[in-house]
C-alpha cells in the first residue's frame, strides 16, 4: 500500500497476508529444538512452512530486503539472522550495501 | 486509595540484555547509557513503587501475527520469559497482581477501550530489559500488569489513542481501593529503523522534540500520524506510542526529573526518563 517512506515498507495487511509463511516459520526459531532443525535440513524446514519460491530464494540467499519484499517483517526476520550470528548492525549493513564498520560508524554519527 | 507516584521511559534494545549478562555497564561503549540508571535507582529509592504498570510491545515472543491484538492486558499472577531466539538471557519470572489487572480491565472496557484479556502472557525483552535496568540482578521489588500496545503489524493505534488509554488505566489506579504506590512505565524506542534501505535512520532533533513535549504538552504529539512518525522517527520509532500510553496515566501534575540521550546503542538512539506526578491534593498540601 503506502511506500512513499524512502527505504521504508510499511508492514501492513498486505505485506503481513504475503509474508505470513515465512513470518510463521522465523517464529518457530524462538525454539532452539526449531532452530537446530532449520541448521540440520533447511530445504525440509523451509518446505514444511510453504514458503513461495521468493521466499526461498531469499532465506537461501540470505538476503534482508528480498525477504522484506516478500512480506518478511524484521521482528521475525531477526529470529532467523540470530541463526547465524547476525545482529541488527550486520542486517543494516547487508540492507544498505555497506561494511559492518561503515554502518556503525553512520549510526555513531548521528549522535554528533 | 492507590497514588500514581510517577513514570519511567525507557529504550529495550535486546542486546543491553547481553551487555548486562557480559556484566559490561562500565565499558565506554554502554557506560553513557547505563549511567543514566544512577537517577533512577535513587528515585525509586526513594519512592518505593509497589507496582509497575508496563505499556511495551511484544516482538513475536508472545504475540504473533496469527492473532495481533491493539491493546492487550496481562491479568496473571506471573510473568514469564522464554527464549526469543536472538541469543540473549532468559530472565526470572516476575509477580503480577491480578486483582488490580481486572481492576484496570473492568475500567478500561467500560471506559470503550475492548482490550485483550490475558490470563496468560510470556513477557519479552520489552518489558524485562526495562526492569533488569532499573532493579539491578533481576531483584525486582515490585509487581507488574503488563500492557501490550501493538506497534508491529500495521494499523497501530494512533498515539492520540494510546495516550487516552493511558488516562484511562491512570483513572482506573486512581480509584483502586488498595493502599498502594503505583509507577508507570513505557519503553522502546526512541528513533530507530531496522529494516528496509533507511535502515540505521536516526533522528536526533525529532526525539529531543518528542521528550521535550511529554511531560507538559503531550497533547501537542497527537498531531503527527502514525505515517508522520515513521517518517521522522523510522520505522521501530513507533515504539514511542508505549511512552504516549505511560504519559497518559500520569493524571496529576507531571514534570521531568530526569532525562537521559545517547546515540547510538544497537540501531537506537537510547533514552531514559523520569516523570514526577504530583496529585491534585499533594500539590495542594504543599
Amino acid at each position: 500500500m503506502t511506500q512513499d517512506i524512502p527505504g521504508t515498507v510499511m508492514f501492513d495487511g498486505e505485506q503481513a497476508r504475503k509474508g505470513y509463511a515465512l513470518n510463521r516459520m522465523c517464529y518457530s526459531f524462538n525454539s532452539a529444538e526449531n532452530r537446530a532443525a532449520f541448521l540440520k535440513d533447511e530445504e525440509a524446514y523451509c518446505r514444511k512452512f510453504g514458503l513461495t519460491p521468493e521466499q526461498r530464494a531469499a532465506v537461501k540467499n540470505r538476503n534482508v530486503l528480498a525477504m522484506i519484499a516478500a512480506g518478511g517483517n524484521v521482528y521475525y526476520l531477526a529470529k532467523l539472522a540470530g541463526i547465524f550470528g547476525l545482529n541488527v548492525q550486520d542486517i543494516g549493513a547487508q540492507q544498505t550495501g555497506t561494511t559492518v564498520d561503515a554502518f556503525k560508524e553512520k549510526l555513531a554519527a548521528a549522535g554528533r | 486509595m492507590a497514588r500514581i507516584i510517577g513514570g519511567v521511559a525507557t529504550t529495550h534494545v535486546p542486546s543491553i540484555g547481553k551487555a548486562i549478562a557480559e556484566k559490561k555497564q562500565n565499558d565506554p561503549y554502554w557506560k553513557p547509557f547505563f549511567k543514566g540508571f544512577d537517577y533512577v535507582h535513587y528515585w525509586l529509592a526513594r519512592e518505593k513503587p509497589d507496582i509497575a504498570v508496563v505499556f511495551s510491545n511484544d516482538h513475536g515472543l508472545n504475540f504473533f501475527l496469527d492473532k495481533m491484538p491493539t491493546f492487550a492486558v496481562g491479568a496473571a499472577s506471573e510473568y514469564r520469559n522464554e527464549d526469543e531466539g536472538w541469543g540473549i538471557p532468559v530472565s526470572r519470572a516476575i509477580a503480577g497482581d491480578p486483582a488490580l489487572s481486572w481492576h484496570i480491565i473492568n475500567n478500561l472496557v467500560a471506559d470503550e477501550f475492548d482490550v485483550t484479556m490475558c490470563q496468560e502472557m510470556l513477557i519479552d525483552h520489552a518489558v524485562t530489559i526495562p526492569m533488569a535496568l532499573m532493579w539491578p540482578g533481576e531483584k525486582w521489588t515490585v509487581k507488574i500488569v503488563p500492557i501490550s500496545i501493538n506497534t508491529v503489524q500495521h494499523p497501530l493505534p494512533s498515539l492520540k489513542r494510546c495516550l487516552n488509554l493511558g488516562r484511562s488505566v491512570g483513572r482506573a489506579i486512581a480509584t483502586y481501593p488498595e493502599n498502594l504506590r503505583v509507577m508507570i512505565v513505557g519503553t522502546g524506542g526512541l528513533s530507530h529503523q531496522l529494516d528496509g534501505k533507511r535502515a540505521g535512520f536516526i533522528n536526533k532533533e525529532f526525539d529531543q522534540l518528542c521528550m521535550d513535549k511529554l511531560a507538559a504538552e503531550p497533547e501537542t504529539l497527537t498531531r503527527y500520524s502514525i505515517h508522520d512518525f515513521v517518517e521522522e522517527a523510522g520505522a521501530q520509532g513507533v515504539e514511542f506510542l508505549n511512552w504516549m500510553a505511560m504519559r497518559g496515566a500520569l493524571t496529576g501534575q507531571v514534570r521531568e526529573v530526569h532525562r537521559n540521550y545517547h546515540i547510538p546503542i544497537s540501531n537506537t538512539a537510547a533514552a531514559t526518563v523520569v516523570l514526577e506526578n504530583r496529585e491534585e491534593a499533594e500539590r495542594k498540601a504543599a
